[in-house]
């Protein structure tokens, strides 16, 4: 890979710019007493320069477009180029959110059709996509059960129950919303402990949020039987729609007994991850749930389409966002459903799951250990390192760096908590079996070099811009911005 | 080997207690925790004056990869928490026993209280690890 | 099968593998009773020329109209460079920078992002940007609350000039957290907090309270005297700022003494096009001592084995990834592509480029605040400084006469009836340095029609 670049401030000069960019000076006529004192410390430099300069970073970077990219847990399939083209014709991009409506049919129509599409994948009974990513559509789920219960006036549920093996968001979001957190634990065949689920539910349980399948990538057998305990509780079901890529068109989340739903289409709908976003975390609801949903949300009166507000669900949990959420994103998922179509949601779901199993056989011939072994993998599958630690004193994150200098992203290491030295691996639907089997034999030569020479993977990665970084010394002498040297 | 003084209690959540000769104590976290934790960056130690029950969170210890909670062994109320953890957080990992308190306290309970001696945590983290 | 790479023979060939016979069976751990064979309400496929076509139609049908709004979310000229760049595959396509060797070029992007907005806002430190302005503002009413330890009210002072819907949102993301967001009326004349009633809380035991500069009206407050009446009262100060006036106002790191302690907003006027509404990139800066405090990733520098300077993300023990529970918010993402078209942007215009978007964005307000209210039943409704908004009084209801100017290809304004009915048939206009004096000239000509 390329070499490491300067920082853009580096290099600035004084009276330097991409002047095609400024506009005509003019009078701002803003009285003295409210101006600043000195201008911002900006680089100037030519638009060339800017040019060079990120196009240089970008080439210090992974990406999908550039390599396999195993993250489990993140789905990070091919995103379609059409998707960005589309969303970005000038009729969308220019079109500012508070014009009247009727300034915006095309986009409208094509949000309508996505809360449409959205809804009969997961089986609920009504969308909201206004969501900005995950944790804000999580966020929504669980200020919808809080409202849902507290309209019934049963005030006293403020649990939410989360396994152990859960994203760290769940615990989180459930904070946020004022909601206790009652964790219970996963059994050693992944499912969750329905015993302990029983000890935890009560009057006071307001709901339990599950990830199905869970993120250990087994599909949580039992799930109707936890549906059933918890209703009868008088607790709701939120699904976590990290994993929906593995059950799109095979299973419905609304047909398992969940109540409301999120979905990343970052990662099922193929909206890029832009270096870590935007997301956007549409939500979908049962019936019981309908009146709470997030607005704005999109309506139709006969052949027109309208934002809904708060005059229209006036029991609404309200807004989350300055205008609508990511609506650049839901166009491109919409983009991306469209061109799949029905029987292109289930090949995500086949395809995806046939090269997470075919991964995990080709691994486990290869002697790694399955962190499941006799379970389905799901669209995922952990492998853990943990024997090989133990004998070689080389951990999943030095497997993980020494990846990269096989060319290949590393898959999510050491989450799931619960499992040591882990390898969350998700090849998604779009990788060939070349590029499987090319990553196996990776995998295969870090542990056999593991054996003979641990020294190199302990200290890899040494073919990127810059070898390990020191962490502890960016958090100990934090410098998280530059400052010029006359500050 | 983590080291275990002889002269301090202990808890099953990684906390030791030290009882001064004024009767006032000294709490902190044991080497076993330091060495789990790894480099720790940051440390926030509680006021003097702040009332806590036992097992209240009173300290928070963070590395680059964890973030833990340390939990106040006894009630009693706050004489000072360790200043200089906020630029050297590194004391606890160099003299967890020493430099590396994390706060005194006027203790409501007694030190003996604290459940664990030596041999009890040094049991405690055989079986736990 | 779109984006599906498989052949019948690899099919084959990793069934076998598996030892399974169809792949099917692969989802034989799932109940038979829950599966579905098939997906109703989806239509079928379309081919990429297919839902081009469509989609181009759609957009074509949106049009391309005269904007006058603002209100959160502004037209500015976007240099070519910014998107050709931020599509690039590399950016475009990667994920979070967890894997800090493979992903120096999203890491070092932050840390200039990071740098950029804490220069403009002469704030210590920057995040490396939230979701968007409304939910930085909710974000960083609950960093107040978890940063200023000594008051115990949890009590936020949200001004009524503060943006409405930067107020709704904060009220329904802080729900769960218990706090008091009170609010503060504004001066009827000049359009901002209206420092009589701010005396009344004097001596209150008060977190925090929310400045926005310029305020939701587009009018300049005085932001030194209300920085130092929350000193003397003990509050820390959170800045909701437009960053593009930041070439020309006094940055909230140096407002009264010792400056604010939170600044937020939108970076959207920095290269991410209206788009209806999102994606936009929240930002959020402070100071030193309120780093741990703040939610979002950030990026910071620091040296590797060869002790050469490289990035990676730093203080995560504060996200949910590690803190679960106990994080300092549930957020995990930030807008990292438009973040990058922020940077870009920003990088192209520089001090002097910056300074003149936001000069001639003032000099094209006063043009069309001139024009439209040398129109019968048109006036300005407050005196004072303003910066590239201003909200316009009419004599009549504006909702029907923003329709009519829609059909002309005018998007005229924001209507304000609805959250501000006091000021009988408000409308809130901008125009940016994107408007030109035809443009205005075009829109008072056709206002002048239609009333």
């Amino acid at each position: 890979m390329k070499k490491t670049e300067p920082l853009i401030f580096e290099l600035s000069q004084a009276g330097r710019g991409a002047t095609a960019q400024y506009p005509a000076p003019a009078e701002s006529g803003i009285p003295e007493s409210f101006r600043r004192r000195r201008r911002p410390p900006l680089p100037e430099v030519s638009e060339l320069q800017a040019v060079r300069h990120y196009t240089r970073l970008s080439q210090l970077n992974f990406g999908i477009d550039t390599h396999f990219y195993p993250l489990g847990s993140c789905t990070m399939k091919y995103n379609p180029r059409v998707c960005n083209s589309l969303a970005m014709l000038p009729g969308f991009l220019g079109r500012h959110p508070l014009a009247p409506d009727a300034t915006g049919q095309g986009m409208l129509g094509c949000l309508f059709e996505l809360q449409e599409m959205l809804r009969h994948v997961t089986g609920m009974a009504g969308v909201s996509l206004t969501p900005m990513a995950g944790a804000q559509g999580e966020f929504a789920g669980v200020a919808m059960i809080r409202a849902y219960h507290r309209a019934r006036g049963d005030t006293a549920r403020n649990e939410i129950i989360v396994p152990d093996a859960a994203h760290g968001t769940n615990p989180a979001t459930a904070t946020m919303c004022g909601m206790k957190v009652r964790e219970i634990a996963s059994l050693p065949d992944g499912d969750v402990d329905l015993d302990a689920l029983d000890a935890v539910l009560s009057p006071a349980t307001a709901g339990i949020m599950l990830t199905n399948p869970s993120t250990l990538g087994v599909f949580e057998r039992r799930i109707v039987k936890i549906a059933k305990k918890v209703h009868a509780a008088g607790g709701l079901l939120y699904y976590d729609g990290a994993n929906l890529n593995a059950i799109l068109g095979k299973v419905r989340p609304g047909d398992m007994g969940f109540d409301v739903i999120h979905m990343n289409l970052h990662k099922t709908f193929s909206t890029p991850h832009g270096g870590g976003g935007p997301g956007s975390g549409a939500v979908g609801v049962g019936k019981r749930l309908l009146p709470y949903r997030p607005v704005p949300v999109v309506g139709q009166d006969g052949d027109h389409y309208r934002w809904l507000d708060e005059r229209d669900l006036p029991e609404s949990i309200g807004r989350l966002s300055g205008f609508m959420g990511n609506t650049g994103v839901l166009l491109r998922a919409w983009a991306y459903m469209r061109i799949l179509g029905a029987a292109g949601m289930r090949r995500v779901a086949e395809y995806s799951t046939l090269n997470a199993n075919y991964l995990l056989a080709r691994l486990t011939e290869a002697g790694f250990d399955a962190a499941y072994p006799g379970r389905r993998a799901s669209h995922e599958f952990i492998v853990t390192l943990k024997r090989m630690a133990r004998e070689t004193g080389v951990t999943a994150m030095d497997f993980a760096k020494r990846l990269l200098d096989h060319g290949y992203h590393a898959p999510t290491t050491y989450f799931p908590l619960l499992v040591p030295e882990c390898l969350l691996i998700e090849p998604t639907e779009t990788e060939t079996r070349e590029e499987l089997d090319g990553f196996v034999d990776a995998l295969a030569a870090i542990r056999r070099e593991a054996a003979s020479d641990a020294a190199t993977v302990k200290t890899a990665p040494h073919t990127m811009p810059v070898r390990r970084l020191d962490d502890v010394r960016a958090a100990r002498q934090l410098d998280v911005a530059w400052k010029p040297a006359s500050a | 080997m983590s080291d275990i003084p002889d002269d301090l209690r202990y808890t099953k959540s990684h906390e030791w207690v030290r009882t001064l000769p004024d009767g006032t104590i000294e709490i902190g976290i044991t080497d076993h925790a330091q060495q789990s934790l790894g480099d720790l960056v940051f440390v926030e130690v509680p006021e003097a004056g702040r009332v806590l029950a036992a097992g209240d969170g009173c300290a928070v210890v963070e590395s680059v990869k964890a973030a833990s909670d340390v939990y106040s062994p006894l009630g009693g109320e706050v004489i000072a928490g360790n200043a200089q953890l906020a630029s050297q957080p590194e004391l606890i990992n160099q003299d967890p026993y020493g430099q590396g308190w994390i706060l005194r306290m006027k203790p409501s309970g007694r030190a003996a209280d604290v459940p664990l001696d030596a041999a009890g945590y040094a049991a405690e983290i055989a079986t736990g690890s | 099968m779109p984006y599906i790479p498989h052949t019948a023979e690899d099919v084959r060939a990793m069934l076998d593998r598996i030892g399974v016979d169809a792949i099917d069976s692969l989802f034989d751990e799932i109940p038979p009773a829950l599966r579905v064979e098939e997906l109703a309400g989806v239509p079928a496929a379309l081919t990429e020329m297919e839902v081009s076509r469509l989609a181009a139609g759609r957009a074509d049908q949106d049009g391309r109209r005269l904007n006058f709004i603002g209100a959160g979310a502004y037209e500015h000229h976007i240099p070519a460079p910014v998107w050709a760049l931020a599509t690039r595959g590399e950016i475009y396509s990667a994920y979070t920078p967890y894997q800090a060797e493979a992903s120096q070029g999203t890491l070092q992007m932050m840390y200039e992002f990071q740098s950029m907005i804490a220069g403009l806002t002469a704030m210590d430190v920057s995040n490396a940007s939230l979701y968007d302005g409304a939910s930085a503002l909710a974000e960083a009413c609950l960093m107040a609350v978890r940063a200023h330890r000594r008051s115990k009210s949890a009590r936020i002072l949200m001004p009524t000039t503060v943006n409405p819907v930067w107020r709704r949102v904060a009220g329904v993301i802080t729900e769960g957290q218990e706090l008091a967001l009170d609010t503060v009326p504004y001066d009827p004349a000049r359009g901002v907090i209206d420092a009589a009633a701010l005396e009344r809380f004097q001596g209150q035991d008060i977190t925090a309270i929310v400045i926005q500069q310029p305020n939701y009206f587009g009018q300049l407050e005085d932001a030194e005297a209300l920085t130092r009446f929350a000193r003397a009262n003990g509050a820390l100060v959170i800045a909701a700022v437009n960053p593009v006036s930041l070439a020309l106002l006094t940055p909230p790191g140096e407002w009264g003494e010792g400056g604010a302690d939170i600044a937020c907003g939108d970076a959207q006027p920095f290269g991410v096009p209206l788009s209806s509404g999102g994606p936009y990139v929240g930002f959020m800066a402070c100071r030193m001592e309120h780093v741990r405090q703040m939610p979002g990733r950030i990026a910071g520098r620091t040296v590797d084995g060869d002790g050469k300077n490289g990035y990676t993300l730093t203080l995560q023990a504060r996200e949910q990834h590690i803190r679960r529970g106990k994080a300092t918010s549930n957020i995990c993402t930030n807008q990292g592509l438009l973040m990058t078209a922020a940077t870009i942007h920003l990088a192209l215009l520089g001090p002097v480029g910056l300074e003149r978007v936001a000069s001639l964005c003032a000099a094209r307000t006063r043009e069309l605040v001139a024009s439209l209210t040398a129109l019968p039943g048109v006036r300005a409704a407050f005196t004072g400084p303003r910066f590239h908004e201003a909200v316009l009084r009419f004599e009549r209801p504006v909702a029907p006469l923003l329709e009519a100017l829609a059909e002309e290809g005018i998007v005229g304004g924001h209507d304000l009836s609805r959250d501000y009915p006091e000021l009988g048939h408000g409308l809130l206009v901008c125009a940016t340095e994107t408007r030109t004096p035809a443009d205005i000239e075009l829109y008072a000509r056709t206002l002048a029609r239609l009333t």
